[in-house]
């Protein structure tokens, strides 16, 4: 399950150029129109008021969840008993619906996805990640998005992997399509995905190191002479928030 | 020393003949295994369209197998991304498929008003000229598809063609936005600027143009023996093939699937604009190119309904948190911030000043969340996965390329077939290595 407070972070400590890019205090709980700009505290907008990363968590939504929402819950759970075991949370949020799984659980779960008749995601429409570094112990996110041609549906599928044991079961056997998508996922924030059947970086030389897309891999970049004057590179600049 | 052992039988002496280069000497002999050869095809091979590298195994002028090695484009757009503010957003992703730059716009604008929750304070408008960006575009990228087909395929004139009147697309771009590509016109909550009225004539002039010259084209075309004879039968990929790829756009709806998020997941109030999803049942690379012309006729009907709606009105939405600020206008040397509302923060309106300088400094917050956006772009489902952790820049922006899900269907089309095929296969998927790479 997905932790509320911050676990320690798996990895040696980030260098500065990663965090530059986090907000410096927890916004306001208030939508668009109050507090956009989030002066908190002293106000200090100089972006040296000491950066933090704020805490997020994933929250559960309840029962309806709404429109075909619940008929594809109601579906899936029908045509794989064992959902239970698989699922750890149902999300909608801004009309989507995700569905985080047990990263062991999700090859079944898209096999169902795609062949049961009242389901039907024929489509892969994408798969990529996301790393929640210092907010979740299981940093590394791999989201699918599958669609429904037939219903003209679209639902998300999440699974969270720890960075020293990031393995995830390839979906490449039920989605060709996430062929190249797992290996660019591989790539980018070394995500493994067991069963795929060539899992090489693809937009990265084949000897890099690191995993580019991760929060603790700086952005880098040489500084830049203009007018006379130095600019840094855009992860060491000094930032608002 | 010996050659081989020998024995007395019956039959009389017999050698039993071993050796290492024995499958030598047999192969030697075997006329079509002796001509195997691997071709590395790019990357700067000049129908790649970009810097593609196909690796090709060839038996004679066979391709027994084919992998692709993509990436020489690669700059890390998505990484930058999370360096800066969500209005700089618009000119990084702008950057990704050069040839559908309002594209990436759109979807990135559409992705970030969704998780702002303004997309219903989105005016008029501003939904209707993008709507009219996004079929100029389409146009255009079409245009640029059978040009560089043609030029592929032996139609050198073809190429000529197609790129002057996408020039003239260009010409409209440069009166809207001050640039001709990567304009960073369409941004988070509307437009950079208004439409022009000088455009609007052009626009009509386009419109009056253009069906004449897709007729040229297709009297070019249609009825030529080699276009024909390279087309039609070439680089089949049925609707079964097109779903387990993941291929979408011009490459599905020619195998016979009509699927145009435009009609079936519509945005932008596409819903309420009359036109067709053209479709073809061969699924080869004709198929694709009648489908492709087909569907430059449906956006010259859009546009027309576009410039009908156009009603006056503001082109961006009224929140002054998220609006930028500025007032632009186009000068001299492109698009800049108007000289009137510079006098007018710098001199009479301090509030206006930090207002401004918050604004372009800092950014606006966007609300924690995630959103998948998905638009139909030239070459198929081109989605948008944005997530934010409530700060002022994207916590992680993904895009799903088209090019880059379509090019993994080019070993499915060309093995088993001739090598001149791969080149009209590839070509029918319309790949843009930028925007595959990113």
């Amino acid at each position: 399950m997905v932790s509320t407070t911050p676990g320690p972070v798996p990895v040696s400590q980030p260098p500065a150029g990663a965090t530059s890019g986090a907000p410096a205090e927890l916004p306001p709980a208030s939508g668009a129109g109050k507090g956009m700009f989030g002066v908190q505290g002293t106000g200090d907008t100089s972006g040296f008021g000491g950066l933090v990363r704020r805490e997020t968590e994933v929250a559960s939504s309840t029962r309806p969840y709404g429109g075909w929402f619940d008929d594809v819950y109601d579906s899936l759970q029908e045509a794989f008993p064992a959902l239970d075991d698989a699922i750890e949370h149902v999300v909608v949020d801004r009309d989507e619906l995700t569905l985080h799984i047990v990263p062991e659980k999700i090859l079944d779960v898209c096999r169902v996805m795609r062949d049961d008749e009242a389901l039907r995601f024929e489509l892969c429409s994408s798969v990529s990640a996301v790393d929640y570094l210092g907010t979740d112990p299981r940093r590394l996110h791999v989201a699918y998005h599958l669609t429904s041609m037939t219903y003209r549906r679209r639902v998300r599928l999440e699974v969270a992997v720890t960075a020293e044991e990031p393995y995830v079961p390839s979906v490449t056997s039920v989605y060709p399509t996430a062929d190249w998508q797992e290996r660019e996922t591989y790539d980018m924030f070394g995500v493994v995905f067991t069963g795929h059947p060539n899992l090489t970086r693809i937009l990265m030389p084949d000897d890099w190191e690191g995993y580019p897309q991760r929060k603790d891999y700086p952005l880098g970049g040489v500084p830049v002479e203009y007018k006379g004057a130095e600019i840094p590179p855009p992860d060491r600049r000094r930032s608002y928030q | 020393m010996t050659y081989a052992t020998a024995r007395e039988t019956s039959e009389g002496k017999v050698f039993t003949v071993t050796g290492g280069d024995w499958d030598t000497v047999v192969g030697g002999t075997d006329p079509l295994h002796d001509e195997r050869i691997v071709v590395n095809m790019g990357p700067q091979h000049p129908s790649t369209h970009g810097v593609l590298r196909l690796i090709l195994e060839l038996e004679g002028e066979t391709v027994t197998e084919c992998r692709l090695v993509v990436g020489y484009l690669h700059t890390g757009i998505e990484k930058n991304l999370e360096y800066r503010t969500w209005i700089q957003g618009s000119t990084f992703v702008t950057r990704m498929d050069y040839l559908a730059p309002i594209f990436n716009e759109t979807a990135y604008s559409l992705a970030v008003e969704k998780l702002l929750g303004i997309t219903d304070d989105i005016t008029p408008r501003t939904t209707t000229i993008r709507v009219l960006m996004m079929e100029l575009n389409r146009i255009a990228s079409h245009l640029v598809w059978l040009g560089t087909t043609g030029l592929e395929l032996g139609a050198i004139s073809m190429m000529l063609y197609g790129f002057r009147e996408r020039e003239y697309i260009l010409e409209i771009f440069e009166m809207i936005t001050g640039l001709r590509m990567n304009m960073g016109y369409v941004r988070p909550g509307g437009v950079a600027q208004d439409v022009p009225p000088e455009a609007i004539r052009k626009i009509r002039e386009f419109l009056a143009m253009l069906p004449r010259k897709l007729k040229e084209y297709e009297d070019l075309l249609s009825g030529q023996p080699i276009w024909i004879q390279r087309t039609q039968g070439v680089a089949l990929l049925d609707v079964t093939g097109c779903l387990a790829l993941g291929v979408t756009g011009p490459v599905l709806r020619s195998a016979g699937l009509p699927w145009d998020l435009r009609k079936t997941q519509p945005y932008c109030g596409y819903e309420t604009y009359e036109f067709d999803v053209p479709s073809a049942t061969t699924g080869d690379v004709w198929a694709r190119y009648e489908v492709r012309v087909a569907e430059m006729r449906e956006s010259l009907k859009i546009i027309e309904q576009c410039l009908d709606r156009l009603k006056p009105g503001p082109v961006m939405v009224a929140d002054k948190k998220i609006a930028w600020p500025a007032q632009l206008a186009l000068g001299v040397d492109g698009l800049g911030n108007s000289l009137e509302h510079v006098a007018k923060i710098m001199g009479q309106s301090m509030e206006a000043l930090i207002h401004h300088f918050k604004l372009v400094t800092e950014g606006f917050r966007v609300p924690a969340g995630q959103v998948y956006q998905a638009i139909e772009g030239p070459r198929g489902e081109l989605g948008a996965h944005v997530v934010s952790d409530g700060g002022t820049r994207p916590y992680r922006v993904h895009f799903r390329e088209p090019s880059f899900i379509n090019l993994q269907a080019i070993p499915a089309m060309a093995e088993g077939g001739l090598i001149a095929d791969v080149i009209a296969g590839g070509a029918s998927l319309d790949p843009v290595m930028g925007g595959c790479d990113r």
